[in-house]
């Protein structure tokens, strides 16, 4: 680099001859150096500063791209994630307790169309008529034909149906995939499942959702993709059901009778191993609820769960367990039958004249109301209605079906001694038959309380005692004689040693009052009796046999005959053998020394 | 000496963004086969859920039922009643092992000679 000198020899000799002094050309000199370098510093400053804004420029201009681009373009998911573990969108599906499909999913479409891209409204109206008989010409062209942009046309169509909207080729007609709710079964089961119905829907997919039964019930366990397809295991057994129902079909028809129910439970767990209720309905195809007339009439009615009934002399058992338990009196105590029994403006009845006195166990065996009532005196009326409380048998049923709630049981607010009385023997309160199977599993079961539940339980647990073992192996034997010997004669299966207890009501009439001519029979039972495994409820709802010369209703001409059908038929599918039975110890007590 | 280093660090360079490259067009060609067996595996899976669903549709009581009766004469089939059940005792005890066939001509031989 060339630097001026400060002090250049020939303007200095040419100064210091002219008498100047040099010094002032050297500090010329430096000056302009400095100013030189000044300059230089400057344009370095400036260039760099212009680069620092070049570079944050271009970096705020990158930023600003790429946020724009991800604001703009549509969002993918990662694709490098592994996606071993991938999540089911789907419901999960319902097992019964040996694993065979009760609900499950299948693919379908749903069937929508653009309107405006219609070419000819008329033509598609007519022949999407032809594929769905339901669809009105003259309205539905009118809809083709109408501004929308979009129209729902059906939820779910099958792949035969597609393949024909298909064919007209018709380029408005567009269709969406859908998962359906397949129970393959059919009606069986049908009040316990419920039924499904489509929530919100888009195009792409729609929700599913559950309206009734165990699919409302376990609607969030079913739906939530957390569980990742995890089925609901109920314990329902569908050969059980399947026998049960044909079997109470047919003892339905056989008895006139315009509906029944019929609850199978185990004694020691309260998984409802069946539950029917007749008239059913198929939940693929789910009728609409009556509009008018009486709720109950409609096939969606749950009579096992949400019919609430006076159930009639089943409730006698419950009395004498009561009052054996609290030590009140002995099988064999004599109790006083003489009738009618009167009780301030009230009178209480037996259907026959059973002399003065009878046995407590005759009480039961002969169902004699008198009898019990002088039971429910001697119990007291607190007492009555703790007990009855205990057994589950004062609040709505725990069953895991939505409609349980809605099965409250209805008594008197105010439990009178008149109201103890009828209590004793089943009127005045009205109970589901699964309130009834519940409390008859404790008071059989050996004395322990059970839930009942339709799900299938991993465990047996112990629930609390109500009665002691004692009284529990009474009951069960004054039980078994009411089949050998009392009003449930026809109930005995050969083999199976069935007991239980008939149970007779009249319906209360809506005007008030009782019906005449329309009885509730009821058999509750169990078997065997001497170790019970199973509890059977079976009622008929207004029950005439007429094979006879006059119509009979009782229990024990029409619900017993019916559950014994039903326990001949139902008992081998749950591998019971059939034993043959101890003889019935009278008077002895077993004594282990 | 320089230039050689430099060189070197040029050709450095360009072979890893040739394996870069090279690498990138293999981890996009695999994602598309994952994709594609996801793909497969759901198709899989619903046609699974297909077949369940039919296979508990042609199992329903209803249809055995139907079966049953419609094939009553080849098959004589009755719904289980309790004295189908037996008692072990009823069964007749199996007689004693024949031991494991090893020379099977040698027996054929034996039930051949009169």
């Amino acid at each position: 680099m060339n630097r001026k000198p400060l002090r250049p020899l020939a303007r200095i000799f040419s100064a210091r001859n002219a008498g100047e002094n040099p010094d002032w050309i050297e500090n010329a000199n430096r000056r302009e150096r400095i100013e030189i370098q000044h300059e230089r510093i400057l344009r370095k400053t400036q260039m760099r500063l212009l680069m620092m804004g070049g570079i944050f420029v271009i970096s705020f201009a990158v930023i600003g791209m790429r946020m724009t681009s991800l604001a703009v373009s549509e969002p993918i998911e990662p694709r490098a994630r592994a996606t071993a573990a991938q999540i089911l969108a789907s419901r999960a599906d319902i097992l019964d307790r040996n694993n065979r499909v009760l609900a499950t999913n299948i693919e379908t479409h749903s069937l929508y169309a653009h309107p405006r891209q219609i070419i000819d409204p008329e033509g598609t109206a007519r022949q999407l008529a032809e594929i769905f008989p339901d669809i009105n010409v003259e309205k539905m062209a009118a809809r083709l034909a109408g501004p929308q942009d979009f129209l729902w046309l059906k939820p779910a169509i099958s792949p035969e149906e597609k393949q024909a909207v298909h064919d007209i080729g018709e380029p408005g007609l567009l269709f969406g995939p859908r998962e359906m709710r397949l129970y393959p079964n059919g009606q069986l089961a049908g009040h316990i499942l419920g039924g499904t119905t489509f929530g919100a829907q888009g195009v792409h997919s729609a929700e599913v959702i559950g309206i009734a039964g165990v699919e409302k019930a376990f609607d969030t366990f079913l739906r939530d993709p957390r569980f990742d397809g995890q089925p609901l295991l109920l314990s329902i057994d569908v050969t059980v059901q399947s026998a049960l129902e044909e079997a109470l079909y047919g003892g339905m028809r056989l008895m006139n009778a315009k509906g029944a129910s019929a609850v199978l439970m185990d004694a020691h767990n309260g998984e409802i191993v069946s539950l029917v209720s007749l008239p059913d309905f198929d939940p693929n195809n789910r009728p609409r609820p009556l509009t008018k007339g009486d709720a109950s009439d409609s096939a969606l009615f749950n009579r096992a769960v949400q019919g609430v009934y006076e159930l009639g002399s089943a409730f006698k058992a419950f009395t004498v367990a009561q009052a054996m338990d609290l030590g009140l009196v002995e099988p064999g105590s004599m109790v006083d039958t003489k009738g009618p029994l009167r009780w301030g403006k009230h009178k209480i009845n037996d259907y026959r004249d059973y002399g003065a006195q009878l046995p407590v166990e005759k009480v039961l065996i002969k169902s004699s109301n008198i009898g019990t009532a002088r039971l429910s005196l001697m119990i007291g009326s607190e007492l009555q209605k703790d007990f009855l409380d205990r057994l589950g048998l004062l609040q709505a049923t725990p069953v895991e079906v939505i409609e349980g709630p809605t099965g409250r049981p209805q008594y008197p607010s105010n439990w009178s001694d008149i109201s103890t009385m009828t209590i004793s023997y089943g009127h005045g309160i009205s109970t589901s038959p699964v309130h009834l199977a519940a409390g008859y599993a404790a008071i059989v079961n050996g004395g322990t309380l059970v839930k009942p539940t339709v799900l299938k339980q991993p465990t047996a647990p112990l629930g609390a005692r109500i009665i002691s073992q004692k009284t529990s192996r009474h009951l069960r034997s004054m039980m078994r004689r009411v089949v050998t010997e009392g009003t449930a004669r026809m109930g005995d299966v050969p083999g199976y040693s069935v007991a239980g207890k008939t149970g007779t009501a009249d319906k209360p009439s809506p005007e008030g009052g009782y019906y005449k001519d329309k009885v509730l029979a009821t058999f509750a039972s169990f078997f065997p009796s001497t170790d019970p495994r199973y509890v059977l409820i079976v009622t008929l709802d207004e029950p005439e046999d007429r094979t006879g010369p006059e119509p009979r209703r009782t229990a024990g001409a029409t619900a017993v005959p019916v559950a014994a059908e039903v326990i001949r038929r139902v008992a081998p599918l749950l591998s019971l053998a059939p034993e043959i039975e101890p003889p019935l110890q009278n008077g002895l007590t077993l004594a282990n020394n | 000496m320089k230039n050689l280093f430099l060189s070197c660090l040029v050709v450095g360079v360009m072979g890893l963004a040739f394996w870069a490259y090279t690498e990138n067009y293999e981890t996009k060609a695999k994602l598309d086969e994952v994709a594609q067996l996801n793909r497969d595996i759901a198709e899989a899976r619903s046609r699974l859920r297909a077949l369940k669903a039919e296979w508990a549709y042609l199992n329903r009581p209803e249809r055995l039922l139907q079966l049953v009766n419609a094939n009553f004469d080849e098959l004589k089939l009755l719904q289980l009643t309790a004295d189908h059940f037996a008692r072990l005792e009823q069964i007749p005890y199996p007689g004693p092992d024949l031991g494991p066939i090893t020379e099977p001509i040698e027996v054929m031989n034996r039930e051949a000679s009169p």
